[in-house]
């Protein structure tokens, strides 16, 4: 049961004129929020799925757009009509956070104080950020109460903070490919995606745009390096193995393996169409993560209020959130009595995995939505 | 309206109203969905088989994907007041850790199993083959079972272990109570217990 595609689909803007505190104590004195929705909402309002988007997606979960069909929402494969996520029954949103770069306010933008854009000075935004303007959002949609919040990976993080956050508003909390915080290797990588941009000599501070440069060497790196914790060891394996490019070794620097073409591939891609500061502020946010930090390290005691049931998923080959992270949020949910049934499916494609059509994985989320609850 | 099955309904009258109930092998999910309706539980099951994990969120109750025998350090020391293993214990492998494990978990445990001891299972012996049955269906080339005991065995196994046996009761063939010599008359065995104070 494949299912259909959304069709076309058209991003909205939604203009905020109230001041966001955020977590590092700074203000955004208005913002705007893009946004995509698909099926219908229905009459109470009780119908409603959030999909929160990861470090390098947007708004764009589902369909094609009318002047671009070859782009795909990214989880195009799991939403539409009579797909997992069915949107003949449901109503999906998609938005882009807080500091993204399609879209919704961020270092491109302007700074209405000094009339050029923000650059730099954006500031670091957090997972919590990211959920409080969601929830401004269904506000103004006039959804008090998601039958579901969803994600994979940094997605999945958003997904248990609205649980945290807005105990009441979430009946089911999807939490995929995730982790209750990063490791020191976690952040490691990470690190060295930001040093990659940070020292590229067009960076200028974050303050390029009006320079006409783009800091595109320093951003391909983070690229490439991302790219490599997403995919398993197999994968590439299988994928690439020590396949050349050429019949034999050039004795040179220039691409011998074709892993190194893909990942120059992935790397100039992603460059072309992302923006830096929001990739350096998203790995950020993903670092800070740590709902437990307030609770003396103790997750349970994080999670003793969070309201909903949960759905947790991981994927046996996913060495950058493995499955003994997702133990760890399964286990304090336990700890505290709450709804929670976990799969850890079976799939060699590593972190990525969330993003594939696997048929155990798909039938698990499209169980989860139609079971009736005792 | 399907018929309520007997193993459900016997481990039922077992099991407290509003308690925490952990199901080892939980299959399906039916009976802690029937746990659910009828006690009013807070259950969760722990089942390994993809299909059977999908079926048992079908079915609305709470399933954690694990490997039984491995995946038990998600449960904490005394945090469930039953700890459930139906028809599963002779399929495990470590089926003295497994046991231990369910009453480092519970405060009390309720395993069912088939009996080996059934006549009609060692009547097949003695003409020696395996013995093929309702309750035993396989193959010996293809059963999940690793470690066949009778009702006698388990008692033994409890006596030497610090088991305390709360209740017990032994089906035969047609779903009747076997009070005598329910080692060779019966089919289907049933036992709750706790550790010894």
């Amino acid at each position: 049961m494949p299912g259909n595609s959304v069709g076309i689909v058209y991003p909205q803007i939604m203009n905020f004129e109230e001041v966001l505190g955020l977590t590092s104590g700074a203000q955004l004195s208005k913002y705007e929020v893009a946004f995509e929705t698909y099926g219908d909402l229905n009459e109470t309002k009780s119908n409603a799925i959030l999909v929160c988007h990861a470090l390098n997606a947007s708004h764009h979960v589902a369909g094609i757009y009318a002047d671009d069909k070859k782009n795909i929402g990214w989880w195009d494969n799991l939403i539409g009509p009579g797909k997992p996520v069915d949107t003949n029954k449901f109503f999906v949103i998609g938005v882009n956070n807080l500091g993204g770069c399609h879209g919704t306010t961020g270092p491109a933008s302007i700074n209405p104080e000094t009339g050029v854009e923000f650059g730099g000075d954006f500031p670091i935004i957090t997972v919590e950020d990211w959920v409080e303007v969601q929830a401004r959002l269904a506000n103004r949609l006039g959804i008090t109460k998601f039958f579901a919040v969803m994600g994979g990976s940094l997605g999945a993080m958003q997904a248990l903070q609205w649980s945290i956050s807005y105990p009441d508003r979430v009946q089911n909390a999807i939490v995929i490919a995730a982790a209750p915080k990063l490791s020191a290797q976690n952040i490691a990588f990470n690190e060295v995606a930001r040093q990659a941009i940070t020292t590229d000599p067009n960076y200028y501070g974050g303050h390029y745009y009006g320079k006409n440069v783009v800091p595109t060497k320093g951003l391909r790196i983070a690229r490439m390096i991302g790219h490599i914790t997403y995919l398993s060891d197999d994968a590439m394996a299988e994928k690439f193995g020590r396949d050349l490019r050429k019949d034999s070794l050039t004795f040179n620097f220039d691409v011998n393996f074709q892993i190194e073409s893909y990942l120059r591939y992935q790397g100039d891609k992603f460059a072309d169409s992302f923006d830096a500061n929001t990739y350096l502020r998203i790995t950020k946010a993903l670092d800070y993560f740590d709902p437990a930090a307030n609770h003396d390290g103790d997750l349970a005691a994080a999670l003793s209020n969070v309201g909903g049931e949960f759905l947790i998923i991981s994927f046996t080959s996913d060495w950058r959130f493995s499955p003994s992270r997702s133990h760890e949020i399964v286990k304090a949910l336990i700890d505290n009595g709450k709804n929670v049934s976990y799969a850890e499916i079976d799939a060699p494609h590593g972190h990525d995995a969330f993003l594939m059509a696997d048929a155990r994985y798909h039938k698990i989320i499209r169980r989860y939505l139609e079971r009736t609850r005792l | 309206m399907p018929k309520v099955r007997q193993d459900y309904a016997i481990i039922a009258q077992w099991v407290e109203p509003g308690s925490r109930v952990l199901d080892f092998g939980c299959g399906d999910g039916g009976l802690l969905r029937y746990l659910t309706e009828n006690k009013a539980i807070e259950g969760y099951g722990v089942e390994i088989d993809d299909e059977k994990v999908s079926q048992s969120i079908k079915n609305g109750v709470n399933v954690i994907q694990s490997d039984l025998e491995t995946g038990s350090s998600l449960f904490d020391t005394n945090s469930f007041d039953f700890v459930i293993l139906s028809l599963t214990l002779q399929a495990v492998r470590h089926t003295e850790r497994v046991v231990l494990e369910m009453l480092r978990i519970g405060r009390q445990c309720i395993v069912t199993f088939p009996n080996f001891g059934f006549w009609q299972h060692r009547a097949q012996v003695l003409f020696g083959k395996m013995p093929i049955s309702r309750e035993l269906p396989y193959q010996w080339y293809n059963t999940p079972n690793v470690h066949l005991f009778t009702v006698h065995d388990f008692e033994q196994f409890c006596q030497g272990s610090s088991i305390h046996i709360m209740d017990k009761l032994v089906l035969d063939r047609k779903g009747r109570h076997v009070k005598w010599i329910p080692n060779l008359r019966g089919m289907l065995a049933f036992y709750r217990f706790s550790r010894k104070n």
